[in-house]
């Protein structure tokens, strides 16, 4: 009865928020129903299967390649595509879509713990663990030891975890059942302490992602069933099982990270039941999520607006850029959602940057200014982040085709980029 | 022809206490001695190795784990104390302040040994965790630097002997959080703060008043450098912002 109050609550609430365009209403309806009935996301999600996936970086792609993935057979899957990851989003979603038999839930890292003990999931898939906003979430290893006792309780989840990341392997450590994927890790400054001892993790020299203890607490990369390896051609990836198998893992999203996260995707599928080629299949469909990659016109010209969030995420995605040499937008903010210290920015290798036409913009253009000027990426400064694209529009002193001009922000600056006005 | 001395510059211990971007502080010491034309080295010293000798020493914010290790190693190595008997310089922020005081707090709350640079203690706070923007005037006394702006985010309370100067008095956040309304400390040519920022980003005379320690000159001596970044990052941090939607077309 309760439950069936709190339902409608939800619906009522998000019917009106999103006709008074407070947006789609998702977080304010999973609020009012979870007040009503407290365990409204256990009773919404009874009887179906959950996959939930959490982790620093990559969260919502891969939720929506994993919905994809597990949806390639044909099964509805309800989840929750808008990157509303705490529990008030998770209820929106599920009362949207109340037939459908699996679910797949981006989830925050430190409500892991709580959505896991109220979904009974069968599936955890875990990316990795970075420095993030480090003001208002825990630190790092703080939440690698939430998740091991989390899992550790949870003897019925299937835990698909990136063995490559030494604070996943701790947290995926102590749970009954591990599928291990050797999925890479680009980032290693937060790995490097051996979060068993507090000694020193030392990582093989030949790049297979293969890590021990140095102090010899016994703590090691566990041995995995899946590696991701490039081909030789260097375009694209190979999944390599342990048992000999080899799949091709052609996108249509740029970047290794989401390579990455569609062979953690492709082993959870299989242990769903779906054939990894299937699963890889449906996942090459899918060219854009939430917007990230996405192509708008603004400020007279078009922008590929990107997203990253912190170090890790920068690292990757400069990575990505880094062969370009058109102009490039930055753009910085350190609103709620983005935390309010971009100390960060010193951990963000800006330096491969140097030579390129950057405009420096966002609430907090001036950290980010003071940060370029160090790494000597001369630039220009444009509190205005739409009349930024056009200023470097205008400023394409590399002659390279302008078109169009990446855009890179961190979370907010990005969000509101994406809904702007074209 | 002489070449001219080198100034080395030691980050100390990226992998344990590089959590909040401090390590921008080693750097931007390094970039303004070279911009002068000082011949630099700048050193990332890892924790599993002797550290280097050096003339400046940097030490950055880190959890609670990997906090007491890099004291004990510290501790165990004793170069950072010689070389600070010698004269060398040290910046420390957060973690890196409590370390270098004579005893700080563990994740256990067991207090562990500091290196004893400054004549400080730190205690775990019972409230909530001083987190947010912070505005100090240096104490009078101390060599004169322009209003302090930075951003803390520690669970510590941080209290000074007597003996001990504090840096500043804030104006805006919490700082040592003792009660007596102090941030930081600084005693000969060791500098403590809970600043973040990285606070030289947002503090470049603090710079160059350590650089003038290390390069045993007076800052009045050194060639004036292009800071309008960091002169506007000031104004905006400070208030003085004058229009945020002004388009300001600035090339650095």
């Amino acid at each position: 009865m309760r439950s069936r109050l709190a339902i409608t609550t939800t619906r009522a609430v998000n019917a009106t928020s999103r006709r008074l365009g407070r947006g789609q209403g998702t977080v304010a309806g999973g609020r009012a129903g979870l007040k009503v009935d407290p365990q409204l996301l256990q009773r919404l999600t009874k009887g179906r299967h959950v996959a939930l996936v959490s982790g620093t970086n990559g969260k919502t792609t891969t939720t929506r390649l994993l919905a994809v993935a597990l949806g390639s057979d044909g099964t509805d899957v309800v989840s929750n595509e808008t990157g509303s990851n705490m529990p008030p989003g998770h209820v929106a979603a599920l009362v949207a879509n109340r037939k459908a038999p699996r679910a797949v839930l981006e989830v925050d890292e430190i409500y892991l713990p709580r959505v896991l003990t109220a979904t009974q999931a069968e599936i955890v898939v875990l990316l990795n663990l970075s420095r993030d906003q480090l003001d208002r979430t825990n630190e790092v290893r703080m939440v690698a030891n939430l998740w091991r006792a989390a899992l550790a309780a949870a003897p019925h989840t299937k835990v698909i975890a990136n063995a490559d990341d030494p604070l996943v392997a701790w947290a995926a450590g102590a749970a009954v059942d591990v599928h291990w994927v050797s999925a890479g890790l680009s980032w290693l400054l937060d790995a490097t302490g051996c979060p068993s001892c507090e000694g020193r993790i030392e990582f093989d020299a030949d790049g297979s992602g293969a890590w021990h203890c140095a102090t010899g607490c016994g703590f090691a990369r566990p041995e995995v069933m899946a590696t991701l390896t490039p081909t030789d051609h260097g375009l694209s990836h190979h999944g390599i099982w342990s048992d000999g198998r080899t799949y091709e893992i052609a996108l249509a999203l740029p970047g290794r990270f989401n390579v990455a996260n569609a062979l953690l995707v492709a082993v959870a599928a299989e242990t769903a039941g779906i054939d990894p080629a299937d699963a890889f299949a449906a996942m090459a469909q899918v060219a854009e999520v939430a917007g990230r990659f996405a192509t708008r016109e603004l400020g007279g010209t078009t922008a590929r607006l990107m997203l990253a969030k912190n170090p890790a995420g920068w690292s990757e995605l400069l990575d990505l850029v880094a062969k370009d040499q058109g102009p490039l937008v930055v753009s910085i903010n350190a609103r709620i959602a983005d935390g309010a210290d971009p100390s960060w920015l010193w951990d963000v290798p800006f330096e491969c940057l140097a030579g390129r036409p950057v405009v420096a913009t966002g609430d907090r253009c001036h950290d980010l200014s003071v940060r370029l000027h160090y790494a000597g990426v001369s630039h220009l400064v444009e509190t205005d982040p739409i009349t930024a694209i056009q200023t470097a529009a205008d400023n394409n002193t590399n002659n390279v085709a302008p078109d169009p001009i990446d855009v890179i922000g961190n979370y907010t600056a990005f969000g509101e980029l994406l809904a702007a006005k074209t | 022809m002489t070449a001219s001395p080198k100034l080395r510059i030691a980050v100390i211990y990226p992998d344990l206490l590089g959590t909040y971007g401090d390590g921008g502080n080693g750097l931007i010491l390094a970039r303004r001695a070279e911009w002068r034309g000082t011949n630099v080295e700048l050193l990332q010293a890892i924790s599993d190795a002797a550290l280097p000798e050096a003339d400046v020493y940097c030490l950055g914010g880190g959890e609670d784990g990997p906090q007491v290790r890099a004291a004990r190693s510290l501790i165990d190595d004793g170069t950072l104390s010689r070389r600070v008997a010698q004269g060398a310089v040290v910046l420390a922020v957060c973690a890196g302040y409590q370390i270098v005081g004579t005893s700080f707090p563990g994740a256990d709350e067991t207090l562990h040994d500091g290196v004893g640079l400054l004549n400080l203690t730190t205690a775990k706070g019972i409230g909530p965790r001083a987190v947010g923007e912070v505005t100090a005037e240096v104490v009078e006394g101390n060599p004169a630097l322009p209003t302090l702006t930075g951003f803390e985010n520690h669970g510590g309370v941080t209290t000074l002997a007597t003996d001990t100067s504090p840096l500043a008095l804030v104006t805006g956040g919490i700082g040592n959080g003792d009660g007596s309304g102090t941030e930081g400390a600084i005693s000969g040519r060791v500098v403590g703060t809970y600043l973040h920022g990285p606070v030289l980003a947002r503090n470049p005379a603090m710079a160059d008043l350590l650089l003038s320690w290390a390069l045993n000159t007076e800052v009045g001596a050194f060639m004036p450098l292009d800071d309008s970044a960091h002169d506007a990052l000031r104004a905006e941090r400070l208030g003085h912002t004058s229009n945020g939607k002004r388009r300001s077309k600035v090339r650095h």
